[in-house]
Parts: C-alpha cells; sequence; structure tokens
C-alpha cells in the first residue's frame, strides 16, 4: 500500500497519460478505420485493393515495430517534429485503425443484402439507406468487437513505455529510482488496468446481450 | 460483384468509379512517392546504405535473432495451448471450486497488458535472462485468450450432441473427450492459429527487456556507424520478415479452414451465417 501511496505523484499522472493516449487513439483509429472500412467497400476495385494491402500491411507488423519506426526511423523523414507521445498517437492510431476497419467492414456486410435491396427497391437514396437501413443494423453487430479492438488498444499503449512516453507502464523505472519495490509497483499498475479494463468488459457483455435480438 | 451498399452500376457510374479510381490512384502514388522521396533525400535509400546486408556476420546475427524470435514463440505456443486446455477445462468444471478461481484467473491475465506482466517478470521478481520473462508473460496471456476460445469452441456446439452422449450412459469426461472435443477442435482452429499470430507478432515486445530478437538486433544495426546507421532499411528488412511469417501462419490457418470446410465430419455449429463473417475479424 506505501507503494501506491507514497507515489501518488506518478500514478495519477502516469494513468491520466495512458488515459489521454487511448483517447487520443481510439478517436484517432475510429475515424481512420472507418474511412479504410469505406475504402474496402466501395465499388471502385482500386481503391478496394487499396484498403486490403494498409490492413494485410498493418495487421502483420508488430505493434513495436511501429513504435519502432516512428521514434526512430520517422526523425529521418524530417517533415513534421513528433514528440515522442504523439510519436506514439500515429504508431497506435495506424495499427488499430487496420483493426476497426475490419470489423467495421464485417459489420456493415452482416446486413442482408435484401435489406439494402429493399431500401432501393422504396426509392430511399444512398444517405437514407445507409442512415437508416443499414448502420443500425450494422452497429449491434459491430459494438462487441469494437470493444474487445478498443480494449485491446487500452492495453497496448503500455508500450508506449518503452519508447520514453511517461505513462503507466512506464512507473517502475521512477519506482526504482526512488527505492520502492517494483514488484509491488507493478501490482499495482496491472490492478490499475483491472479496473480500467473491468468496467469496458461489463459493458460489452451488457450491450452484446441487450442487442443480440434476432432481427 | 453484388455489395450491400452499392447497386450495379449503370453506365454513368461507372464513369464516376473510373473517375475515382484515377483520383484514389493518384493520391495513393503521391503519398507512398512523397514518404520515398523523402527518406531518399534523407540519403536512406542511398546504395551505401544497404551494404550491411552483404556482411557475412550481419546474416548469421540477423539469423540468430530470428531463431531467437521463432524459439520464443514456439516454446510459448506449445506452453499457451497447455494453458489454455487446463484452464478450458477447469472453467466448463461442474465444481464451482475449480471454476471459480481458474475464471478469476483468465479474467486476470485477459486484463492486465502483456507489457506490464513481462515488465514484472523481468524488473519486478527478476526471473533472469529475458528469455523466460518473454514466454512466461506470452504464456499466460495467449494462454487465458485461448482459455476463452476453447470454452467458446465447446459451448458453440448443438446442445443435442452432449445431450444424445449423455443419454446412451458416457460420463462427462467421455463426453467432453470422445464427442464435445473433436468437433469442437475442428471448428476452433483457425480461431487458435489466429491467435498464434497475436503471440508471434507479441514477441517483439522482448525488444522492452533486451531479448535478443529481431527488433533487437534491428536497433543495434541500425545504430552502427560502419553502415552510417541505415536504420530505415533495416526497418523495413524486419518489417518484411514479420510480414512474411504472420502471412505464412494465417496462410495455415486459412488452408486449415478450407479443408475443414470440405470434411464431411464436420458439424454445423449454432450460430448464424452473419456471425460468421465477423469471427473473421482477428484478435488485435
Amino acid at each position: 500500500m506505501d507503494v501506491l501511496l507514497d507515489n501518488l505523484d506518478l500514478y495519477g499522472p502516469g494513468f491520466l497519460n495512458t488515459i489521454k493516449l487511448f483517447a487520443l487513439a481510439a478517436i484517432g483509429s475510429l475515424v481512420l478505420g472507418t474511412i479504410l472500412a469505406m475504402l474496402r467497400v466501395s465499388p471502385v476495385p482500386v481503391l478496394r485493393a487499396a484498403g486490403a494491402a494498409y490492413v494485410t500491411l498493418f495487421r502483420n507488423t508488430p505493434l513495436t515495430l511501429l513504435f519502432f519506426f516512428f521514434v526512430f526511423a520517422y526523425p529521418f523523414l524530417d517533415i513534421i517534429d513528433l514528440s515522442y507521445f504523439l510519436a506514439a498517437v500515429v504508431a497506435l492510431t495506424l495499427y488499430t485503425a487496420a483493426f476497426v476497419c475490419e470489423v467495421v467492414r464485417s459489420g456493415i456486410n452482416t446486413v442482408p443484402v435484401g435489406q439494402a435491396e429493399a431500401a432501393r427497391a422504396i426509392g430511399l437514396t444512398f444517405g437514407q439507406n445507409l442512415g437508416s437501413i443499414i448502420l443500425p443494423q450494422a452497429i449491434r453487430s459491430v459494438m462487441p468487437p469494437m470493444m474487445s479492438t478498443m480494449i485491446a488498444l487500452l492495453k497496448n499503449t503500455t508500450i508506449a513505455a518503452g519508447f520514453s512516453v511517461v505513462e503507466a507502464g512506464a512507473i517502475y523505472g521512477y519506482l526504482s529510482e526512488r527505492g520502492y519495490s517494483v514488484m509491488t509497483g507493478l501490482l499495482w499498475v496491472a490492478l490499475g488496468f483491472v479496473i480500467l479494463v473491468t468496467p469496458l468488459t461489463l459493458l460489452q457483455r451488457s450491450l452484446e446481450k441487450r442487442w443480440s435480438v434476432a432481427r | 460483384m453484388n455489395s450491400v451498399l452499392f447497386d450495379l452500376p449503370g453506365p454513368k457510374a461507372r464513369m464516376r468509379h473510373r473517375l475515382f479510381a484515377v483520383l484514389g490512384v493518384l493520391a495513393i502514388a503521391g503519398l507512398l512517392g512523397y514518404i520515398v522521396y523523402k527518406f531518399a533525400d534523407a540519403g536512406q535509400f542511398d546504395a551505401t546504405m544497404w551494404t550491411w546486408i552483404q556482411y557475412e556476420t550481419v546474416q548469421i546475427g540477423l539469423l540468430d535473432a530470428l531463431v531467437n524470435t521463432l524459439r520464443a514463440f514456439a516454446v510459448a505456443s506449445v506452453l499457451a495451448l497447455l494453458f489454455g486446455a487446463v484452464f478450458a477445462a477447469a472453467r466448463l468444471s461442474d465444481h464451482a471450486f475449480i471454476r471459480v478461481p481458474a475464471t478469476v484467473i483468465v479474467e486476470f491475465f485477459r486484463a492486465v497488458p502483456l507489457v506490464v506482466m513481462i515488465f514484472f517478470f523481468h524488473y519486478g521478481i527478476s526471473l533472469g535472462a529475458p528469455f523466460y520473462s518473454v514466454v512466461l508473460g506470452l504464456t499466460l496471456y495467449n494462454g487465458s485468450v485461448l482459455a476463452e476460445v476453447f470454452r467458446a469452441g465447446i459451448h458453440a456446439l448443438p446442445k443435442g450432441q452432449s445431450e444424445a452422449a449423455y443419454a446412451i450412459g458416457m460420463r462427462k469426461t467421455q463426453t467432453m473427450r470422445l464427442v464435445l472435443l473433436p468437433q469442437a477442435l475442428r471448428a476452433m482452429l483457425p480461431a487458435i492459429v489466429s491467435q498464434l499470430v497475436v503471440l508471434l507478432k507479441d514477441t517483439a515486445l522482448g525488444f522492452l527487456v533486451t531479448y535478443e530478437e529481431l527488433l533487437r538486433y534491428a536497433r543495434y544495426l541500425g545504430g552502427l556507424l560502419e553502415f552510417e546507421q541505415p536504420l530505415v532499411p533495416v526497418t523495413i528488412v524486419v518489417g518484411a520478415l514479420y510480414i512474411v511469417m504472420c502471412l505464412a501462419l494465417t496462410g495455415v490457418a486459412k488452408w486449415l479452414e478450407s479443408r475443414n470446410r470440405r470434411s464431411k465430419k464436420a458439424v454445423p455449429m449454432e450460430d448464424t451465417p452473419e456471425q460468421a463473417d465477423l469471427e473473421a475479424v482477428r484478435p488485435v
């Protein structure tokens, strides 16, 4: 207990940074992932191929390698200087976007084709079709895997600790400097993550139960 | 192609699609071209930057690093499969005193980030060589995920299977071993292999605790002044290695799945075809 209470000045900002990293990367990856999913379901073959290539490339690359690229190799590009924090956000966003894209795409594909055909037959425009027929149905099946992806993203933020970003995963280094037990310190970090992840898991389960109504 | 969102295009729409295709190609080519140009501008694509690949010591070092990555993967995946099988069995137990602790342990290891676990084993309780921390972390995390996969696989079987087994007088162990497991394993293979792809990717976390794997060697190579610090070429080569390894594993998964589909022994699972597509969504 002492390890936690004596070092609240580490744990507070550490977890705050983790949440900041998570929030920024979540928004970024949701936006980018949806755009990619739009490419992947578009009627233009070239755009579909581009989306598929992105997904294959980023889904099969370790996230650590992306961090590695943005921290060590990106500075050679000399475009915009990224701080370590921003580099972490970009790496997390690019990586998670590939997974978000697949979730959204498969969600859209779960809607039976007949639904959209019926909508077109009664004269709904593309926007109406998407907004009031397809998305409401797709979101139901998308929510549970999307929540899993977001939980994974929250846990993945800890990789940033290895690349000079001060967040929850990096607390151990400061603890050993101050002479506290690293073991107990890391157990508190683990508990912190359990506390952060549990509500998300519970939300996921309840959404799954409430929304798994037969169409 | 008949998609949910779009009708078959008419002549006007086809023209529009062609326009989009041209614009898309221009945009993608522009973006890629800009990045390549910037790297080339920074001298990262100069011929001298690639000389490192010709040295025998470097090739052997790269191979050693690759072997280290694969070693961690092999050991951890075997252990994770064992861990998953044991804990799935425990979670399916009829006795609450086995089921409840197993559930708590599995949920705990699924909720804690792998990095924190590896740090705990390496810096917290100093397991010695980083190899052990990496393997133990990978085992516990992926093992608990696999336990969930196994359990879900058993639960997805039609209820009639176990009911019929009980009706002809089989015990629970017999039902599990002779009726449920053979069918469930068949259906779960793709999910298991995708989790193994995750495990393979996560061996790169060994980088953070100085395990001598591919990424660590890439860092070492990229910092060598003799080769003018060829960070970008090294990253590209190592990234390609990872992608090839993961795609090979995914290929195995796809092959197993297609073989599975042709097999007459397969039992239809109790989910709708719509859900089947969602299962194609890979774990992160």
